[in-house]
């Protein structure tokens, strides 16, 4: 057994660290007040084969697995979440089912596009009325001659200002278990009849866009269906356990960037005569946010791993996700206390950690969800 | 176009370092370890180079064995192939015996021109550059930052103490970076997973004994506390009287 990382895996690590620290940590209080990556990044992300990380070679990628994913995740999230998520979501949700259940010809159609950021890609389940119990998603897709029509209305997009590509879950079949009758489908976002709706104003990870998605009378033909009519939601939960990897290790950089804060913080503050350092209760915090951050981030990476062999790993990747998202709200939480009133005005980062852990206990699965599906698996 | 690219590993420029009780040497054990930040630049401009005239870059390093993380980063940054003239006592080998190493190889291999950085930022010497031209009878150019280089020869911009001098030279040459040279890229993923398929060969040296002996090391004093004031009478004053610098 080694926990150490492989050359090649320290390698990718330190690279992503140059870039997070060079380019991304100088923008990251900007992208959160402008409520917008500057598109520069996403050009410097290409330059560095980020988009393609999990896409096979044969399509312009650097064909590497979840645990270099997640690595990467860490670093740049530790930087800007914003920043973090869409380089997530590209990767987990959208190239990696695609690489996973596409066609040849879906796959030479759009990986090459995904894999070189040339296009971002969006996944969009989730509606007004399914969250948590997403198989209740009422959008429909309609089968009209050899081709598909798509109506409704989709919420929460993450990317979807940018995106060029969505795979989104519709309905197909209303007379079986919900479960049963939704598909998966490829939508160009340039597609008549689509068009991106109200952009939400959010909490925390603002640099994200994470939008409306208004389907009307959307034509697609049969190319466009992911995997097979009525066997999309299967899709849906398998893509979400890469995913909730992707989100694990978000949540890992956050707290491990609120941890350095408040490390660094406790050694220059001073108070009552010494640093704030000196005293028990903020080691106490310390020692604390450090073991749980520790522990979550070898839970996320075996998940990664355990993905990587092709190993079911359902509970894994929800005990990776339940666990780094609630360590990272910890983090956030004792990180802002320690700063005290400075940490809670807008001097330091540590109110944008603090808004942005927040997240990672909500999306692609609520902390109670990630409790429901590891109980599940245990009372099977 | 034959070009050679020298790269030094030495400890991060953040590194807490400390002395070896007998002090005479640097504590490793677990020290973390870069690519030394002038020989980056040489590095990206061997691989501009490259890409402006065709050619191939080899890395040239005298290091330790286990130093190839360092190594492959530079393959993965557009090295073609690396050397490594092994040597576990390469952080204090001195300047002479390391540029008689690295002429031995840069012979072997032919070449025509060797850019290697204008210091390595753990020992401050500037030496080896200089004394590599110097074995190999080459043109040297030091801490240069700024270049124009066709077959035959070149044209660099140099930072000398009376500012910047503008020197032609012909090739082969031996040319040290100075900051401000490029601008160093990042290792991309594709160049790193290209990386591992590089050859990257360990060699020994014949290595001559050192000439220059560390004596002693210490690291520098304390700095002494700041200290607040609270208002600009206070800071002149300070100034003035216990600094008296006014
Ligand atoms: C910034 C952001 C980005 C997003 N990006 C995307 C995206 O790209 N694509 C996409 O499809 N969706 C996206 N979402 C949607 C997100 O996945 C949902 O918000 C999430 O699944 C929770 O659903 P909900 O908000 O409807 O909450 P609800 O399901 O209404 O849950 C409300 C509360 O009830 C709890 N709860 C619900 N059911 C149970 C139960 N059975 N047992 C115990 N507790 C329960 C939940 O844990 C939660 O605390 C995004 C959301 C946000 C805020």
């Amino acid at each position: 057994m080694d926990f150490g990382l492989t050359e090649e895996l320290t390698l990718i690590r330190d690279t992503a660290r140059d870039f997070a620290e060079g380019e991304l940590m100088p923008r990251a209080t900007r992208h959160d007040r402008e409520a917008k990556i500057d598109p520069a990044v996403f050009d410097m992300l290409a330059e560095l084969g980020m988009w393609g990380l999990t896409v096979p070679e044969e399509y312009g990628g650097a064909e590497l697995g979840n645990l270099a994913l997640a690595i990467v995740l860490e670093e740049i999230n530790r930087a800007c979440a914003a920043t973090g998520v869409t380089v997530s979501v590209h990767n987990s949700l959208v190239c990696s089912p695609l690489v996973k259940y596409g066609t040849d010809e879906q796959k030479k159609r759009w990986l090459p596009k995904l894999a070189s950021g040339e296009i971002l890609g969006c996944y969009s389940l989730s509606e007004a009325g399914s969250g948590s119990d997403a198989a209740a998603l009422k959008a429909t897709a309609t089968r009209d001659g050899d081709g598909w029509v798509l109506d409704g209305t989709k919420l929460w997009v993450t990317t979807a200002e940018q995106a060029g590509l969505v795979i989104v879950y519709m309905r197909t079949n209303a007379e079986v278990p919900k479960a049963k009758g939704i598909t998966a489908f490829l939508v160009p976002t340039d597609s008549p009849g689509f068009k991106v709706g109200k952009k939400e104003i959010k909490t925390g990870l603002r640099g994200s866009s994470t939008c409306e998605l208004i389907f009307e009378g959307v034509r697609v033909g049969d190319d466009a269906v992911l995997g097979e009519v009525d066997r999309g939601f299967p899709i849906a939960l398998e893509t979400l356990d890469g995913g909730r990897i992707g989100i694990g290790a978000q949540a890992i950089g956050i707290g491990q960037a609120c941890l350095e804060a408040s490390v660094r913080y406790a050694k220059e503050r001073e108070q009552f005569g010494k640093t704030i350092g000196h005293f028990q209760a903020i080691q106490w915090k310390l020692a604390d946010m450090s073991s749980r951050l520790e522990a979550a981030r070898l839970k996320v990476r075996e998940a990664a791993w355990l993905r990587d062999q092709g190993q079911p790993c359902g509970r894994q990747a929800a005990e990776a996700k339940f666990l780094a998202s609630t360590t990272a709200n910890f983090c956030a939480d004792e990180c802002l206390q320690i700063h005290g009133g400075a940490g809670y005005t807008d001097d330091f980062h540590v109110e944008r950690l603090f808004r942005d852990a927040r997240i990672t206990e909500i999306y692609e699965g609520a902390t109670d969800i990630q409790r429901l599906v590891i109980a599940r698996h245990l009372l099977r | 176009m034959q070009i050679i690219a020298c790269v030094k590993r030495v400890p991060t420029t953040d590194a807490a370092v400390s002395v070896t009780p007998d002090g005479k040497g640097l504590v490793t054990d677990g020290l973390p370890y870069m690519i030394s930040f002038y020989d980056e630049i040489a590095l990206e401009q061997a691989v501009q180079t490259k890409e402006a005239l065709g050619g191939e870059v080899t890395v040239l390093s005298l290091g330790p064995a286990s130093g190839s993380k360092e190594i492959r980063e530079c393959l993965a940054k557009g090295g073609d192939k690396a050397v490594v003239l092994t040597d576990d006592e390469w952080m204090t080998r001195d300047a002479r015996a390391t540029a008689k190493a690295l002429v031995a190889e840069i012979e072997a291999q032919g070449a025509d021109v060797v850019f290697m950085g204008k210091v390595a930022t753990d020992r401050d010497n500037a030496s080896v550059g200089p004394m590599v031209a110097t074995y190999l009878g080459w043109a040297c150019v030091t801490d240069v930052v700024a270049l124009e280089l066709g077959e035959g020869g070149g044209t660099a911009k140099v930072e000398t103490e009376a500012g910047l001098e503008t020197l032609e030279f012909s090739l082969p040459a031996v040319i040290t970076t100075g900051k401000g040279l490029n601008e160093p890229r990042y290792a991309g993923l594709k160049g790193i997973m290209a990386a591992k398929k590089k050859p990257l060969e360990e060699k020994t040296p014949e290595l001559e004994a050192n000439q220059a002996m560390v004596a002693s090391l210490a690291p520098p004093p304390p700095r002494k506390e700041g200290r607040l004031v609270s208002d600009v009478n206070e800071l002149i004053d300070a100034l003035r009287n216990e600094a008296q610098v006014l």
